[in-house]
């Protein structure tokens, strides 16, 4: 075929023009791609060098080893324990099943624990460590480590897990740890990232609680690289947290334990305090719970128990219980009224038995009455109406004054939890909170503890400290943290007549060391160790006129909650006092029977640093006291027993 | 000009062609390739394989077919267009039936001792069919409406056939390549236009069609228009490879973060680092200066072919050279394109770069034909 020039001329025309067109188009389109790559890679590079580092870097919190806490002689009363646990990585295992299989066939591992974690382990991408099982013994740990080459993909970590050594005896003042949960972490501001790991360990009660943020340190960070899937390819760089500091407590964990194992079957209280710098030597509540369970996770039958206990093993008696002082709160209306200069030191009062106020009879706890009683005589026989009368003449309000400058009705600063404010009345706290006005019955009432007065047994023990040095000791918790001294909690002089404190401590020690002194059956006998108290017995009924006619009931005929509250606050030496105590056993009867003798028992342990000498006792009791101390020593741990001697 | 009336006298004989083939197109080509195996050495974190072996050999062969294309004169290909077409044709038709299915699309067949993917082939034939077919018809008929329409129908049969395997990519290749044929064939204005107006209306019925039991395009393709439109919408599910692409890209800078320092790629968060998106990797390594040379390269290779077509005055050989120099663009615009966030991502590979045999045998096959039209250009 052949063509005609002008088909051919024509065409390379147009060929050649539409070339162009294209090449022009083609320009255009290379020059939109270089603008894109350069708006993109030069313009926007900062910008996308960002996001790449931000695909590529992952921060992987390091949690800090948590604060160790001890007691003042040095022994750990909340530690870490390495704790191993079996992982197992997916993608390593291989056949998953059979090498659980052969690893239920080494260690004992609970079938739940099992199916949570297979779950686990088809729930996320096959590199990523699943616990298997948790709190394994060394030897279980041995086996596994012995197969290693049988159990693909399984390995077992050490980590770190929080164990009470003291077990119960220090439950109440050191509490426990636990996972932070969705509702600790609505409840705190607390904007620490660790808490945002899953399970991390904080202090759910007591001074883990309450000291959280010096325990737990903070958190160290590891940057890796990850790939898409979120493996880690390497680690660029860590940075060390800093581990919580170490606290000692005031605590000696030996006197504690000691307490603990004297109050033990009874719902009890009692507080030890160190006159010297207002140290509290034993905090003590009974009965009490192990936190180690607690931190393992609590079994809903443990928990039930615990909760239907009508002892109440949970409260932390010591510092959240707010009891009637009875007879104990005698001595802040004795010291209100004498400082007000209402009564002169050796006026007395006539007993008859009772007293009427404005129609209204207030019985004294001795039917026939005491006759002519002064101050000596009405503390140390514990005489109610001496209390009546001159309460009616200094006032309420100067007694609750008096009360607070004796630690009562104050809340003491202590990092433990829901320490209890107790209550000191006065006039214008009933009107403001009650909306009634005060009644000079509710005077009668607050002078010998009872009505709306009420106390905690750390107040009280404040309360004995106060008296017995003229000081206003605070009590004090926190010995050092991390090494460092904090302040002692002697304070300046409370400002009370130093005679007037003479009469009134003086009057204590008869109490105890005269014949007819309420706790005279519980009296020290060794030489300078004598000790001071008051008794207490507070009701918590009423008694109705009909039963006082008939004869009011014995403790020992009426129900547990029904019956009287036990108290005794004491200090000795008496005549250079070293150590201020109360105790109070709920519904325990009688002060004098009930709580004087713990108090002794607990008053020589502090004095001696461990068991005393029989002779101190009265050689009645001895053979009975001896029985006890034997019982009492097995249950010390030896590591106690043996430090509290250096 | 049939091929009786090629001046053979002044063509190069033997293997004294070699010294008239085209090149500065050969230099070029094989330094973008070297790119390439820069690049595959580096997605493989230094080694040599899986990648950059078989793709230095797999170019080898393919520069040895293409010097062999190019001694043979180009009128004997012109011969073959016809039987050329109808072959991908058929082979398109045998991977609709016999194909294998390979990430959800059926795109290569199995001939027992190569894995062909027909689709590739048609991009050269289906242009080598068309130059010859304009260079055939008389250069008055070219615009006449049954002349326009029968090259459409030749060049709707193998889009179609693409299409349903399902590969979007390359049928738009295929549709501009021919397309773009009969433009610079010299087909009237009108026609484009009409056409173009006509496109518009389709992408608005692909659009209206979806969600409908008769809607034109799968759902994934779908979702890769939407993920275009917006990819930031979804980071993590659609528009993941697109994100991360950009990130990779972008974060590269003026000069890159060096070669093998390439985090992104590196880690895996880069899709398809070593194929379609291998672009990214280099752009990360290299930087804005590393792209816009291989760019630059790129262009030069279209710009060459252009000028060796324009001095060409055989209609079936400028035809040829400027479709094929079309097809090589729009490899590596719509690659680029798509990496850089500005077409929606439909699987097109880097040319000479992406790690891959079909598309680079072609490519060099087709320059092979580029090499024969410039050696036996008449004189």
């Amino acid at each position: 075929m052949k063509r005609s020039p002008k088909d051919v001329m024509d065409s390379a025309r147009t060929i050649s023009r539409r070339a162009l067109v294209m090449g022009g188009v083609q320009l255009g389109v290379v020059g939109v791609l270089g603008w894109r790559l350069q708006s993109m890679q030069v313009e926007q590079a900062d910008q996308f060098r960002l996001l790449a580092e931000e695909n590529r870097i992952n921060i992987r919190l390091l949690p800090p080893a948590r604060g160790l806490i001890f007691d003042r002689n040095g022994i750990p009363i909340a530690d870490n324990e390495q704790n191993y646990r079996v992982v197992m990585v997916r993608e390593d295992a291989g056949d998953i099943g059979e090498v659980l299989a052969r690893l239920t066939r080494l260690v004992d591992i609970d079938p739940d624990d099992l199916t949570r974690a297979m779950d686990e382990m088809q729930r996320r991408s096959p590199f990523v460590p699943v616990t298997i099982a948790d709190r394994l013994s060394w030897e279980d740990v041995a086996q596994i480590n012995l197969n290693t080459p049988t159990l693909p993909g399984i390995t077992a970590e050490v980590g770190l897990s929080r164990v009470y050594p003291a077990g119960a005896d220090l439950a109440h003042v050191v509490g426990y740890v636990g996972p932070v949960s969705d509702y600790d972490l609505s409840r705190i501001d607390d904007s620490d990232p660790l808490l945002q790991i899953p399970k991390f360990q904080i202090g759910k009660s007591g001074a883990e609680n309450k000291l959280e943020r010096t325990l737990r340190g903070s958190a160290g960070t590891r940057r890796i690289e990850v790939n898409a899937a979120g493996r880690i390819m390497r680690e660029l760089d860590r940075k060390e947290g800093e581990a919580g500091k170490d606290i000692q407590l005031t605590l000696d964990s030996r006197l504690q334990t000691y307490v603990q194992a004297r109050l033990e079957g009874q719902s009890a209280g009692a507080v030890v305090i160190d006159l010297e710098n207002g140290d509290l030597r034993a905090v003590a509540s009974a009965p009490a719970f192990d936190p180690n369970k607690f931190v393992r996770g609590i079994s809903v039958k443990d928990w039930t128990d615990l909760n239907d206990n009508k002892y109440r093993p949970l409260a932390a008696k010591a510092v959240q219980g707010a009891y009637p002082p009875g007879s104990t709160f005698k001595m802040v209306t004795a010291l209100a009224a004498f400082e007000a200069g209402v009564v002169a030191p050796d006026e007395t009062v006539y007993c008859p038995g009772y007293t009427d106020v404005y129609g209204i009879r207030f019985h004294c706890w001795k039917r026939g009455g005491h006759g002519n009683i002064n101050l000596h005589e009405s503390l140390k026989q514990s005489c109610d109406c001496y209390y009546y009368e001159i309460a009616q003449r200094v006032g309420i309000d100067k007694m609750a004054e008096m009360a607070r400058k004796l630690g009562l009705g104050i809340k003491h600063d202590l990092p433990l939890s829901a320490v209890a404010q107790g209550l000191a009345p006065d006039k214008a706290w009933k009107s403001t909170v009650r909306g009634e006005e005060w009644r000079i019955g509710d005077t009668v009432n607050a002078s010998i503890g009872q009505g709306y007065v009420l106390a905690s047994p750390l107040q009280l023990a404040v309360l004995s400290a106060r008296i017995a040095t003229g000081r206003e000791v605070t009590p004090r918790l926190i010995r050092l943290i991390n090494g460092v001294e904090q302040p002692s909690g002697m304070g300046d002089s409370l400002g009370i007549n130093e005679n007037t404190l003479r009469r009134v401590r003086a009057s204590m020690n008869d109490v105890c060391n005269h014949r007819r002194g309420t706790a005279y059956r519980s009296r020290i006998l060794a030489e300078g160790q004598e000790m001071a108290g008051k008794t207490g017995t507070s009701q918590v009924r009423r008694i109705t006129p009909e039963e006082r006619a008939a004869g009011v009931t014995k403790n020992e005929d009426l129900p547990w909650e029904r019956r009287d509250h036990a108290l005794f606050v004491s200090f000795a030496p008496y005549d250079n006092p070293r150590y201020a105590l109360s105790v109070v056993v709920e519904h325990g009867g009688g002060g004098s029977s009930a709580a004087a003798p713990i108090a002794r028992d607990i008053m020589l342990q502090a004095l001696y640093g461990g068991p005393p000498p029989l002779e101190a006792y009265p050689s009645a009791d001895r053979d009975r006291i001896a029985e006890q101390q034997k019982r009492i020593e097995a249950r010390i741990p030896p590591g106690a027993r043996s430090r509290s001697q250096v | 000009m049939s091929y009786l009336e090629y001046n053979t006298k002044f063509v190069p004989t033997g293997f004294r062609k070699l010294l008239y083939l085209n090149w500065p197109v050969v230099m070029l080509l094989i330094a973008v390739a070297s790119f390439g195996f820069l690049m595959l050495y580096s997605v493989a974190g230094g080694a040599t394989n899986p990648w950059m072996e078989p793709q230095m050999k797999r170019f080898a062969v393919g520069m040895v077919l293409m010097v062999i294309i190019a001694m043979v004169p180009i009128w004997f290909w012109r011969n073959m267009a016809f039987l050329g077409f109808g072959g991908s044709i058929i082979l398109l038709l045998g991977v609709e039936f016999f194909g294998e299915v390979n990430m959800g699309a059926q795109r290569w067949i199995n001939l027992g001792f190569i894995r062909l993917q027909p689709s590739e082939l048609t991009k050269i034939t289906l242009v080598m069919f068309l130059a010859a077919y304009y260079d055939w018809l008389p250069n008055n008929k070219k615009s006449h409406p049954f002349w326009v329409l029968l090259p459409v129908l030749f060049i709707l049969v193998p889009v179609f056939l693409v299409l349903s395997q399902p590969d979007l990519g390359t049928a738009l290749l295929l549709l501009m390549g021919g397309a773009t044929i009969m433009f610079l064939a010299g087909v009237h204005w009108a026609y484009f236009a009409t056409v173009i107006g006509a496109g518009v209306g389709a992408v608005v019925a692909v659009f209206e069609s979806r969600g409908t039991p008769w809607q034109l395009l799968k759902d994934y393709q779908y979702r890769r228009i939407d993920t275009f439109l917006d990819p930031s919408n979804d980071p993590l599910g659609a528009g993941y490879h697109i994100t991360q692409a950009k990130i990779a890209l972008g974060s590269g800078g003026w000069t890159g973060r060096g070669f093998m320092q390439g985090t992104q790629s590196r880690l895996n968060f880069l899709p398809e680092k070593h194929t379609d998106f291998i672009f990214t990797t280099l752009a990360e390594e290299f930087g804005f200066v590393g792209a816009f040379t291989l760019l630059f390269l790129y262009l030069l290779i279209v710009a060459f072919c252009v000028i060796s077509a324009l001095n060409n005055r055989d209609r079936f050989a400028s035809l040829l050279t400027l479709g094929i120099a079309m097809t090589f663009f729009l490899f590596f615009a719509v690659n680029m394109a798509m990496v850089t966030g500005l077409a929606p991502v439909v699987g097109v590979p880097l040319p000479l770069v992406s790690y891959g045999g079909s598309a680079m045998l072609v490519l060099l096959v087709g320059f092979g034909l580029v090499q024969s039209a410039h050696v036996h250009r008449p004189r």
